[in-house]
């Protein structure tokens, strides 16, 4: 890694007609051929997306709270809202831990296609990739699942619910709902990935599209490691 | 895809991903048995704060494989959003106040 030295490190006092004027000359300036990041750019770009996106769950996340932690009406109690009627009981968050047992399964099946991707074997990478994908769409439809019952069985709005506090509704459509856009636009994602992949198409370029897409389907993973503590759980 | 292989060598054996799924379909019963058990107060945070932050470490350690990157891109992930820490620390203040506030008026 240390051979990636920098071309113009030895350059202290470069020509003056070596910069170009004007917009370019911005653009040279700023990028100048320096690499911060020894990944291919889609890589960097990618964790560079997730970034800005943690921000965007963390600040949903924050909101939660704020809402929670200042409302003087008691929060609906997740555990009985999100209980499962099993055999003539209740099961608390039955469905919740099914989804989330769902969602760390395909986490796993992505994480092996991304390895067989980096062994070349790009057949077998595409197929654990639809089954990722599959994963994702049977989460989607719990999710789905999940909401008609709040909507149509309980009572659950936006705007208001029977169980308590008004805000329980607005955080958890807002956060979910934004969560399962995440999972659905990931599912795509993959199926694009996985078909262009069994086409051939990343032959010249490489394999890191695997990765990349990994990447992101990891991240969807890990929000919905701190929503299940935050929203389900607290 | 051999120089990605090479430069990046993201190959590790199999068998570390499934120990890390594994590990996380345990770390996530865990999380679940917490509420299960109806553990409350101090004891039900601490847990689910902890099973959440290992579940979280070890997705971004070993399946995005933030362990084996170079540590300016590790470090320009993971310490911007430290800065959520300043944003929660205020909106919980803004939040006491708030619910103070609504216990003075509305009740």
């Amino acid at each position: 890694m240390s051979a990636v030295a920098l071309p113009s490190s030895d350059d202290v006092t470069p020509p003056a007609h070596s910069a170009p004027a004007g917009l370019r000359g911005l653009v040279s300036d700023w990028s100048s051929d320096k690499e911060a990041f020894h990944v291919a750019w889609g890589k960097a770009m990618m964790w560079i997306f997730l970034l800005s996106d943690t921000f965007i769950f963390g600040s949903f996340l924050t909101g939660y709270m704020t809402v929670r932690a200042s409302t003087t009406v008691p929060w609906p109690n997740p555990s009985e809202v999100f209980a499962l009627h099993v055999g003539g009981s209740n099961v608390p968050l039955l469905l919740i831990a099914i989804m989330t047992f769902v969602l760390i399964s395909s986490s796993g099946t992505m994480a092996m296609a991304v390895n067989f991707a980096y062994r070349g074997d790009r057949f077998n990478a595409a197929a654990l990739m639809f089954v990722t994908a599959a994963f994702g769409e049977m989460f989607v439809f719990m999710q789905a699942f999940e909401w008609s019952k709040l909507i149509l069985h309980e009572g659950v709005r936006p705007w208001g619910n029977p169980m308590g506090a008004a805000q329980f509704g607005s955080t958890f459509f807002m956060i979910t709902g934004f969560h399962g856009l995440h999972v659905t636009a990931g599912v795509i994602y993959l199926i694009v990935v996985a078909t262009r992949l069994l086409r051939g198409k990343y032959e010249k370029k490489g394999y890191q599209i695997v990765e990349i897409a990994g990447l992101y389907w990891h991240f969807v993973d890990l929000v919905w490691v701190f929503i299940f503590a935050f929203f389900y759980l607290w | 895809m051999t120089t990605a292989a090479t430069t990046h060598g993201q190959t590790h054996p199999i068998s570390l991903y499934l120990k890390i799924w594994g590990l996380l379909f345990v770390l996530s019963t865990l999380s679940y048995l917490v509420d299960y058990f109806h553990f409350h107060g101090l004891l039900r945070w601490g847990l689910i704060v902890t099973f959440m932050l290992l579940k979280a470490g070890l997705i971004v350690a070993v399946f995005m494989h933030m362990a084996w990157e170079r540590l300016a891109l590790v470090y320009a992930i993971l310490v911007p959003p430290l800065a959520l820490m300043v944003l929660v620390g205020l909106m919980w203040a803004e939040a006491d106040y708030t619910f103070l506030t609504r216990l003075f008026f509305f009740r």
